[in-house]
């Protein structure tokens, strides 16, 4: 008797794929004239969300544990920062600087993790003390603004374009322009492609969901939950940093005041994607999607060109609404049937 | 000796007044090394017809977070949540009110487009409305406090520019400044501060509020048996929060008599948490203390104070407050309480009415 | 083993068979959860040996999981699965089949799962989630995970509360044919019925000794009864109440009729009038705690009416039943009595604040008087009166409720369990003062396991068993026997 797998999880994620697709062709419909139909649009939002997509796929792990981490905007603009101080004032190389970045998100995640897990205080204050923490670490690195120009291997990462041989158009002075992707776009679609396997397909994974779903009884049923709880923070600041080195390949700055408010752009791309804030359900493929529709508002917006971009924000934060009601109703409805 | 210091430390306000004690040690022992006058801290004086010195900034400067933290000492209370919101509806506020003193798209005026009253009237109703809404949500959708107060979040601030074109909002007219400014010689944001942590405290004594959000915050079950309505009762708290970010945007932006809707109430959300939790206050919810939160907000504005008499930007200030943080609440953490149990050897009677 | 100041169990013996299905009992405090939290490794025991088929040492079970991988496993009332995970996942979460690279092989868990579904005579799809069937199915789910993970012993702690009758057919369908398996189960359960249908054996706990081990042969349900409740049954010589009159007389305070809250009491009618006393009796699970709640609206009854002194009245929440001039006091005080943080005060005066509202707010000194004088009148032993409640004994706690309730003057009061956990001379202080309230005019329900204070104290009792009123004894015919034959119900 194999019915089809349409519950209330997957209707969720089925919403928001179609609300993307319904988005972004309203966009195409109403500014065609502008631009919009053209297949780089699309790919400057992954372009330019590359740093948010790994941030909110680490996100998603938190998350599926009912936890929340909200330092990773602050995390990324100390991130930045290092490399920018480390390439313009210390002469190391970035290779060797995104290794350290990575290793600094690693203890983060396991100082965070620590707090959370074994000494079982709220994910919101400890990662608060982080957020705190690595935005004043921030300016206590360099006050001001640093802009990276000295090394060629950075340089040549941010630049580099990977031209897609099709959908190419022909611009006002007769060549044709290919539309193009760039390397962080790649990075970032293999960290998704990779969260989404490890989710799938590996016992840590499930035991994300397990944890989330009911605390107790995956305690009862053998499995260690705080050390799971404790990897996904890890996880979570680790992606974060590989999100930050994306980040900054954009941006090609450390700046104090980077990157805030990024977590709550991922936190709403995630529920909009169809992870519950309770725990145990979440979807690395929905989250993308979420970022996708972020994205799309803010394109939207900007190309309109009248509306100021706080009409983002408001839309993104309706649309917030809406999901966050939604998934208490679909909750009231699965306690009633009980 | 021993037992002594542990009943000290049991007081309901030892956290609060101890940290308080400790900062202004700290500015003792600073003003001593740099050569200063010892008591330099606590020196008042009168310049320019007004009320000056470093502790008449810390109660100036910490009136906005004294107020927030009146409201969230009774949302965390209640529901054991907290609201972030609070920074984003203070911007939200400051939207409102110069839009409608300033009139539709001005930007700089000297005289009122509709009375103050009406300015500050609207806001303020604007702001209880939001708290409202974070009240429904809460109490009767069964959402989590921390969710559904990050809906306002990201709309508040973002709704206050839209208002204001996103642009900064000047009202240069002088009973505006006033409210930011000074009431005779004394800084008029500390008397508002004042009267809102006096209506507070009379309400909480003259009616049976503190209790009906004692009890239903530390045992809803029981609560109700005993005939409490805890939905209402977690509403009003969430109302009465909206209030006090409207409150103390109202403050804010007197300061500065504009509305700098990008700037105002930043972060300030993470302030007033932090003030409920050094008052002494359990995050989790149930026995609350105000004055501990009121000694707790105006200590974090000292320390911010502080940091900057030290030498330490506003940008690098977070640094400690993330210290602070983390000490206070691993301290009050169970795991960490059972752990420092087992190091002072507790008697048998005591461990037996555990 | 010992908490601190009580002994939970001493002196124990338990003895299960293989393939044998032995019933678990015992009323509030017997010890029934302490023992199975020893045998799966939960609580740590001072004394004794756990032998298991297959060892030759006595075993030490560190945590449940290694209770498991020796083959004890325990299925719970509340179905600790995770609703979110698909079924087949839930049978293999933290032991799933691998593939060769190492990451979980999905094709071969359903395939494994749908086999032993199949070898369970259930007929689910593995890979919908957990949470899309019925409680029951879900139980039974728990069932097969232990099952897979080759169990010797399954405990199932009180597995039927939540189900109807043909879903528990089910289960016992599935407990029988483990029982062809040489499996041995523990059935913890307070049904008398269900006891009767499926089990083998019946081991009796009380006060956290044991009371005996019995073959279902040898001991019918009077027996059984007597046995649990520490009876000695050629003991049960007719212990008469004095008379107090007939109320029925009276008017009526409470008529409720066809009054039933899903899931916990069924349709019931019951008359109180003024002045009276009435007992509700059964076992421990039969329904008396939520007939009473579903009277005072703690659970709001979903069919059926009540009416309040001749007015016909909807009860949507405990405030309406309070300004009605109602009061219950719960069974389990620490999750609906007590507010911990608060002083006895506060405590004492907190249902006569909700009564007046918000707004107005009880002055101190009145405060303080009235808690003095409950202290007084109720013996409250209490550093001050500004002490934490959480602080005073189990008694004193409960005096403490008491005292909040009959501070607001209530015209009806439910007492469910009110001497539980108290000593003897204040048992019998509180059974003076509730003829003293029934002589005032008050009307209570009285409801507790210990058959002669309610004998003492009733004018009539109400009868359940199993989630239903079945009866009700009259004045006259009021004595430990019958009280015993009507709680056991069916064949001597």
């Amino acid at each position: 008797m194999k019915k089809k797998k349409i519950n209330s999880n997957n209707l969720l994620l089925l919403i928001t794929i179609v609300l993307f697709f319904v988005m972004y062709a309203a966009g195409c419909a109403v500014y065609a004239d502008k631009g919009f139909t053209r297949l780089q649009t699309f790919l400057n939002i992954l372009i330019n969300n590359a740093g948010l997509i790994c941030v909110t796929a680490g996100m998603t792990c938190v998350m599926l544990t009912g936890g929340i981490d909200i330092s990773v905007g602050s995390l990324i603009a100390m991130d930045c920062m290092i490399l920018a101080v480390g390439i313009e004032q210390w002469g190391w190389s970035s290779p060797v600087l995104m290794f350290l970045i990575l290793a600094i998100g690693i203890v983060f995640g396991i100082m965070q993790g620590f707090c959370i897990a074994y000494l079982d205080i709220q994910p919101f204050i400890v990662t608060m003390a982080g957020m705190f923490f690595a935005r004043g670490m921030t300016a206590v690195i360099c006050k001001e603004q640093v802009s990276i120009v000295s090394d060629k291997i950075f340089t040549m990462l941010s630049s580099f374009k990977i031209s897609l041989p099709f959908g190419g158009y022909i611009n006002k002075k007769g060549i044709m322009q290919y539309p193009y992707l760039r390397v962080t776009v790649v990075v970032a679609l293999i960290v998704v492609l990779a969260i989404y396997l490890m989710l799938k397909y590996t016992r840590f994974g499930r035991s994300l969901y397990a944890v989330g779903g009911n605390q107790q009884s995956a305690t009862l049923m053998g499995l260690d939950v705080k050390k799971t709880k404790m990897k996904a923070y890890i996880l979570s600041s680790f992606l974060t940093s590989i999100g930050g080195i994306c980040y900054c390949l954009n941006t090609m700055a450390g700046t104090t005041t980077q990157a805030t408010g990024l977590e709550m752009d991922a936190i709403s791309s995630a529920v909009i994607g169809g992870t519950l804030l309770t725990g145990g359900v979440g979807n690395v493929i929905g989250s993308l999607f979420g970022v996708l529709i972020n994205g799309t508002i803010s394109t939207l917006v900007k190309t309109n060109g009248k509306l100021i971009s706080s009409w983002s924000n408001i839309v993104t934060a309706v649309l917030l609404c809406f999901f966050i009601v939604l998934q208490s109703v679909f909750a009231l409805v699965k306690e009633r049937k009980k | 000796m021993m037992s002594s210091i542990k009943k000290l430390t049991q007081k309901r306000l030892f956290l609060p007044i101890f940290s308080m004690i400790l900062v202004m040690l700290i500015n003792v022992v600073y003003d001593i090394a740099m050569g200063g006058a010892p008591l330099g801290f606590f020196m008042i004086s009168i310049k320019n017809g007004v009320l000056y010195g470093r502790l008449i900034d810390i109660l100036n400067r910490g009136s906005e977070i004294a107020i927030l933290a009146i409201g969230m000492t009774l949302v965390v209370s209640a529901s054991g949540g907290t609201d972030i919101s609070v920074g984003s509806v203070m911007s939200l506020y400051a939207g409102v009110c110069c839009l409608i003193l300033a009139g539709y798209g001005n930007v700089n005026v000297q005289q009122y487009a509709h009375p103050l009253l009406a300015g500050i009237g609207v806001g303020l109703l604007v702001t209880l409305i939001c708290g409202i809404f974070n009240g429904f949500l809460v109490a009767y959708m069964n959402i989590q406090p921390m969710v559904a107060t990050l809906i306002l979040w990201s709309a508040g601030r973002a709704i206050g520019l839209l208002l204001c074109n996103s642009q900064i909002v000047y009202v240069r007219v002088p009973s505006f400044q006033k409210l930011g400014g000074y009431c005779s010689i004394i800084p008029t944001p500390i008397i508002v501060a004042a009267v809102c942590v006096a209506i507070a405290a009379v309400i909480l004594h003259f009616t049976a509020l503190g209790t009906y959000i004692q009890s239903v915050g530390i045992n809803k079950r029981a609560s109700r048996i005993a005939g409490f309505n805890s939905a209402k009762i977690i509403l009003m708290c969430y109302a009465i929060c909206g209030l006090c970010a409207g409150l103390a945007g109202m403050v804010a932006t007197s300061r500065i008599y504009s509305a700098d809707t990008n700037n105002i109430g930043l972060n300030m959300e993470l302030d007033a948490i932090l003030s409920v939790a050094l008052g002494g206050n359990s995050l989790g919810g149930g026995k609350f203390s105000l004055a501990g939160s009121i000694i707790g907000a105006y200590t974090i504005q000292a320390i911010t104070t502080t940091l900057y008499a030290l030498g330490v930007s506003s940008a690098q200030a977070p640094v400690f407050k993330a210290i602070v943080v983390i000490i206070i609440v691993v301290i009050q953490a169970e795991p960490a309480k059972a752990f420092f149990k087992k190091l002072t050897k507790k008697s048998g009677k005591e461990a037996a009415r555990a | 083993m010992t908490f601190p100041g009580v002994k939970a169990l001493e002196n124990v013996d338990f003895t299960l068979k293989k393939g044998e299905i032995r019933a678990l009992m015992g009323e509030n405090g017997a010890g029934k959860s302490t023992l199975i939290k020893c045998l799966t490794g939960v609580n740590k025991f001072e004394a004794g040996e756990i032998h298991l088929e297959g060892f030759d040492h006595p075993i030490v079970n560190k945590d449940t999981m290694d209770a498991q991988k020796k083959g004890i496993s325990t299925v719970y009332q509340e179905v600790n699965l995770c609703p979110n995970l698909s079924v087949a996942e839930n049978l293999y979460i933290g032991r799933e089949p691998l593939t060769k690279l190492g990451t979980v092989n999905r094709k071969v868990m359903n395939r494994q799962a749908a086999a032993l579904m199949k070898q369970l005579e259930l007929d689910i799809d593995v890979t919908r989630n957990l949470e899309e069937y019925s409680l029951a199915l879900q139980q039974m789910i728990a069932i097969a995970r232990a099952v897979d993970m080759d169990c010797k012993v399954l405990i199932l702690d009180e597995p039927t509360s939540s189900l109807d009758d043909r879903e528990v057919e089910k289960l016992f369908t599935m407990m029988r044919s483990l029982k062809e398996k040489g499996v041995g189960i523990i059935f913890v359960t307070h049904f008398l019925e269900q006891v009767y249908a499926v089990c083998d054996g019946i081991t009796v706990l009380r006060n956290g000794q044991l009371v005996g081990e019995y073959e279902i042969a040898d001991l019918p349900r009077v027996k059984l009864v007597a046995a649990m409740m520490g009876k000695d049954f050629d003991d049960l010589a007719s212990i008469k109440p004095e008379s107090t009159g007939d109320k029925r007389k009276e008017p009526m305070v409470i008529e409720a009729r066809g009054i039933s809250h899903a899931g916990t009491i069924k349709p019931f009618d019951l008359d109180i009038h003024k002045g009276e006393v009435i007992g509700l009796t059964g076992l421990l699970g039969s329904g008396r705690s939520e007939l009473a709640r579903a009277i005072y609206g703690a659970d709001r009854a979903q069919t059926g009416t009540l009416k309040v002194k001749g007015k016909e009245v909807k009860i949507k929440n405990p405030i309406d039943a309070m300004q009605l001039g109602m009061g219950l006091l719960p069974d389990d005080r620490k999750a609906e009595g007590i507010i911990g943080d608060l002083s006895v005060r506060e405590n004492i005066i907190l249902a006569m604040q909700a009564k007046q509202g918000i707004m107005k707010k009880i002055p101190m000194a009145k405060q303080c008087e009235i808690a003095d004088k409950y202290i007084d009148l109720l013996q409250i032993k209490c550093a001050s009166r500004e002490t934490l409640i959480k602080q005073l004994s189990g008694g004193n706690q409960q005096k403490v409720i008491l005292a909040r309730w009959l501070a607001t003057n209530p015209d009806f009061l439910i007492l469910d369990e009110p001497t539980r956990g108290i000593d003897i001379g204040t048992k019998t202080e509180i059974q003076k003062l509730v003829l003293q309230l029934a002589d005032e005019g008050k009307s209570l329900i009285f409801i507790s396991s210990e058959i002669e204070e309610m004998l003492r104290t009733c004018n009539r009792m109400a009868v359940l068993r199993d989630g239903q009123k079945v009866g009700e004894i009259d004045e006259r015919d009021m004595n430990q026997m019958n009280v015993m034959k009507a709680i056991a119900g069916g064949d001597k």
